[in-house]
Formats: C-alpha cells, sequence, structure tokens
C-alpha cells in the first residue's frame, strides 16, 4: 500500500446510541497518523435550560442527559444541592441510592462489554453480555418501575422505597449474575485471540491519563487509582467493604478486565446494601435553598460526573454547571488511537466506553472522494483481522 | 495536611480562603497568578483538574478551576474573576493540561471568555455557523432566541 495520506471520517451520527461524535481519522496506509475529534451534535443547552428550572424540575432533567447512565447525573445533582445546603440524606435512602448506583454500572458495563465483543468480531459475547442484562433491567423494573430513567433521586433522599419483598429478588438476581461474570472473566483471561487482539493496542499512558484527566475506567486501566466511591465517599461507600479495581498497562485489554471485574464489586456492594437495609425514612424534607454554592461528585459507569451549582435564594439556580467524564475521555482518543492499525481503531475508539454511534457510520475516502470503506467495512475490517488471528492460532 | 501545604505554597497569592466544608475549599486568587498556581496544585501537590466553571455575574465574570486531591477527597476550587465585560481575557492552561484544550474551547463559544495561548479556539459544542458575539451563557442572551437558521 502506497504512504498516501488518507482521511477517514467517523460518524457524526446514529440514533440508536447517546454521544454523537465525529473522529476524522488521519492515515497513511494502515496506520493511524493523527485524528481529530468534533463534538456537538448533540448539544441540548441544558445547562442554560436548567436556570429557568425549579430545583426539583432539574433532577428530571439531568436525568435526561444521558439514556445509559441516567442515574449517575441525577445522582451527583442532588449531592451538589445537599452540599449547598449542608445535609444528608438518611441512612436507608443513602443505600437505596447506591443499589440503583451499582445496578446501574452493572448493566451499563454488560452493555460496553457486548458492543467490545461485537466490534473485534465475538458475536456470541455481545449475545451473552446482552441475555445477562436483561435480569439486571427486569429488577430496575421490578424496584423503581422503569428499565431505564429511574427517576428515583430527589434533594434529600429517595423518590420511592424499596419494598421488603423485593430484597430477596435483588439478591436472587445477583447470585445468579456471578456465573455470567465467570464466564466473561474466563473469555477474557483464556481466550489468545482476544488477547491478540486487545493487547498492547490504544495504549493510553499513566502521563497522558493525568494530562487529559480522565476518569473512571479509562483513568483505573491506566493505572490511576481514582474512583469518587474510594477518594469522596458520597452516600456511604465508606461503609462498605469493596475494591477498587486498578491496572498498569492502559491498552484496551486492561480496559475490558478492569469492567469486568468492577461488576464483581458492584455486585458485592448491592448484597452488603440490601442486608444493611433497615426501616427508617428515606427522604428529609428541603423547603427552600438558600444562597450559596455547592458541588456533587458522583462516579457513574464512565468516571466522575462532576455537577455545580449556584443559588441566590430563588427557586432556579442561577448556574448549573455539568461535566460527564467521556468529556475527558473522549479527548484522550486523541492520543490512544494514534500510532495503531486503522482495523483497530474501532476497538480502540470504543474501549473509552462513549459511544459506539460513530464507528457504525464511518465512510472513508481516498483523495479523489472515492468511497473506500463504509462503517460496517471498519467493523467488518476488525472483524475479519480477528478470524485471521484465529485461524493462525490454530 | 494537605491544606496546610496548600497554603504555605500559595502564600501571598491567596486573596480569599474560604472553607465551606473540610472537602471543599474555595480560594479566590488573581487572575495575573493563575497559571502559576495551577502548576504548583498539580505538579507540586498532584491534584487532577475536573473542569472549569464559568459564570456571567452581570457585573463580572468568574471561572473556578475545580482541583482534586483524589487521595485525600478534598476539592480546592481556585476562583478567579475578570472585571473587563468588554475584553474578557484570560491565560490558558493548555501547556499544563491537555484536557483544558476542550474545557476552554467551551467557555469561548458558551461565554465569550478569551483563553491567551490556546492553540484552536474553534467552536466545541455550538454549530461552526453560530454568529459570532452572540454568547448562550450570558445572562443577557434570551433562553428562547433559537438556533440563527430558525429565524
Amino acid at each position: 500500500m502506497s504512504k498516501e495520506r488518507k482521511i477517514i471520517p467517523i460518524g457524526p451520527y446514529h440514533p440508536l446510541q447517546e454521544e454523537p461524535e465525529f473522529f476524522r481519522l488521519i492515515v497513511e496506509g494502515e496506520k493511524v497518523i493523527d485524528v481529530d475529534i468534533e463534538i456537538g451534535y448533540n448539544h441540548r443547552g441544558i445547562e442554560k435550560l436548567s436556570e429557568t428550572k425549579h430545583w426539583d424540575q432539574v433532577t428530571f432533567l439531568v436525568e435526561r442527559i444521558c439514556g445509559i447512565c441516567s442515574t449517575s447525573h441525577p445522582l451527583a445533582y442532588v449531592l451538589a444541592v445537599e452540599d449547598l445546603l449542608g445535609i444528608k440524606p438518611p441512612p436507608r435512602a443513602s443505600f437505596i441510592r447506591m443499589i440503583i448506583a451499582e445496578l446501574e454500572r452493572i448493566h451499563s458495563h454488560l452493555l460496553w462489554l457486548g458492543l467490545a465483543g461485537h466490534f473485534i468480531g465475538y458475536n456470541t459475547v455481545w449475545m451473552w453480555a446482552w441475555k445477562a442484562r436483561e435480569p439486571v433491567l427486569d429488577l430496575f423494573e421490578l424496584i423503581t418501575g422503569n428499565r431505564n430513567h429511574y427517576a428515583m433521586m430527589k434533594i434529600g433522599g429517595v423518590r420511592r422505597d424499596i419494598k421488603e419483598e423485593d430484597y430477596s429478588v435483588i439478591k436472587k438476581t445477583i447470585k445468579e449474575l456471578y456465573p455470567q461474570l465467570d464466564l466473561f472473566k474466563k473469555a477474557v483471561r483464556d481466550d489468545p485471540v482476544i488477547h491478540k487482539r486487545t493487547k498492547g493496542v490504544g495504549v493510553l499512558t499513566k502521563q497522558e491519563a493525568i494530562s487529559y484527566g480522565v476518569a473512571g475506567p479509562t483513568a483505573r486501566a491506566s493505572g490511576l487509582k481514582i474512583d469518587v466511591r474510594r477518594d469522596e465517599p458520597y452516600c456511604l461507600y465508606e461503609e462498605i467493604d469493596w475494591q477498587v479495581i486498578t491496572t498498569e498497562k492502559g491498552d484496551v485489554y486492561d480496559k475490558i478486565l478492569v469492567r469486568v471485574l468492577e461488576m464483581y464489586e458492584s455486585c458485592r456492594i448491592i448484597e452488603q446494601c440490601v442486608d444493611r437495609l433497615k426501616p427508617g425514612p428515606i427522604e428529609v424534607e428541603v423547603r427552600e435553598i438558600p444562597p450559596g454554592e455547592g458541588i456533587g461528585r458522583a462516579e457513574a459507569p464512565r468516571g466522575e460526573v462532576f455537577h455545580y451549582i449556584r443559588s441566590d435564594g430563588t427557586n432556579q439556580p442561577v448556574r448549573h454547571k455539568v461535566r460527564a467524564p467521556s468529556y475527558m475521555n473522549v479527548a484522550s482518543n486523541k492520543f490512544a488511537v494514534k500510532g495503531y492499525s486503522i482495523s483497530d481503531a474501532a476497538i480502540t475508539l470504543a474501549a473509552v466506553d462513549p459511544c459506539y454511534c460513530c464507528t457504525e457510520r464511518a465512510v472513508a475516502y481516498n483523495k479523489n472522494r472515492e468511497k473506500i470503506f463504509t462503517g460496517q467495512d471498519l467493523i467488518k475490517l476488525s472483524q475479519e483481522k480477528t478470524k485471521k488471528l484465529e485461524a493462525e492460532l490454530k | 495536611m494537605i491544606k496546610e501545604e496548600v497554603k504555605k505554597k500559595l502564600e501571598g497569592k491567596i486573596k480569599e480562603w474560604f472553607e465551606k466544608n473540610p472537602r471543599r475549599i474555595y480560594i479566590t486568587i488573581d487572575k495575573k497568578d493563575l497559571k502559576e498556581v495551577a502548576k504548583i496544585l498539580h505538579k507540586d501537590l498532584g491534584m487532577r483538574l475536573s473542569t472549569v466553571t464559568g459564570i456571567d455575574n452581570e457585573k463580572n465574570f468568574e471561572l473556578i478551576y475545580h482541583f482534586g486531591k483524589d487521595q485525600t477527597g478534598e476539592l480546592f476550587n481556585l476562583r478567579v474573576f475578570i472585571e473587563d465585560k468588554a475584553n474578557p481575557e484570560i491565560d490558558s492552561l493548555v501547556s499544563l493540561f491537555n484536557s483544558t484544550e476542550w474545557i476552554e474551547r467551551e467557555i469561548k463559544e458558551m461565554l465569550g471568555v478569551n483563553f491567551k495561548g490556546h492553540p484552536d479556539l474553534r467552536h466545541l459544542l455550538l454549530d461552526k455557523d453560530w454568529p459570532e458575539e452572540e454568547y448562550p451563557l450570558r445572562k443577557d442572551y434570551p433562553l428562547k432566541k433559537g438556533y440563527p437558521q430558525d429565524e
């Protein structure tokens, strides 16, 4: 292949996934030389809109920021308002918040695992992961009434209690999840093809991880031991026995492993929370929000969610700043895809768990603007590489 | 511990020190000291820049740089005021953190604050055809104005 430079645009929009992004890969032959990232296709002006809503309405507004981790934004927001007020919710409310947040982490990681499997040509992993995810969503429906957008968070507590007869259902679902997780762990750890496809690919070094300020599994896979649940224990994470999972290399393999192992921790947290649910109030009454400012941070499946709010004593925020973890993580792709082949781009761009919208719609042109690859081709390219490796290893 | 260290390292630069609670510290500094203070917090004290909040206070602009000390859980919030409403400008921190590249682009398009030394201040979230001098997060920008092409 000649050393001619080509531009591969990936994106910008796919209606199925939440964050449309646009990557412009600059490639020489098969090698990615540079990447330019464009975002903003889904900018909805939520920060401005929030300034026109009542404090309680904002909880519902921010729940709509993300469809997958829909509880992390309201959680960070209510924590910010509670920080302003200087109050803590009752223990029962905190445990319910944690159960919801951890269930969400499990379903989000399973969703990602399935798609990651699909990108490297393991459609069985895709089906299994999404099959394992289904009982978690059913559980959400049982305890919150919704499979997504649970509307559980409220300033001062939670909006809905968990019924005592549902405790056993939660525990049973979690118990049945362990063997499934073992299966994924084994698949990731033992499969030589997965190793070949993901080890040493899309490396984000620790130093770059610090400079890009990445968060969540993306940071932990690069050896940064940061997790808001441990660093600034909100709710009652300090009372629970769990571990922060970190790995050192920062490649795609480590990012997969961190997420798989984190699901075990989430299961353990949920089990302990259910055991600690004691009868009691689920909210403290909040009548008005005095002037002041507050910051709330929560660990979403993808990393730290950051909310800053300021009040002037009226019933609406003066300023509400929202920062989602992908904002930091997606930018780090600038470093992580450089120097690797195009067939690895699909999985590398997906490894920070942004959203896959982009990769599905990729179209590549040569300099005469003739089409070379489409998005499907890029995934196919990735899947073919796996097949080739499989054949070699036989 | 860390608070004493911050106070010592930033001696002479702190205009106001306010502890809302043990984990939320707000430090007001002069805008000319921003780069130096950010460097001390990040390089010497190992803090992570979470994000930057830009606020239009009508009489001036306010930027809050949220630095987190992850090992102990405190958030140190550097507050900087920009008094010049007509030509708001502040030093860019891109040379210190790659992450500020997007953060500063967003504040530029939303609030119209210029960052000295930023290599590429294109629009990040707004459309590239969005008119200059129209900054949606300023208080005088009407909520229902809509996108320019809707008019």
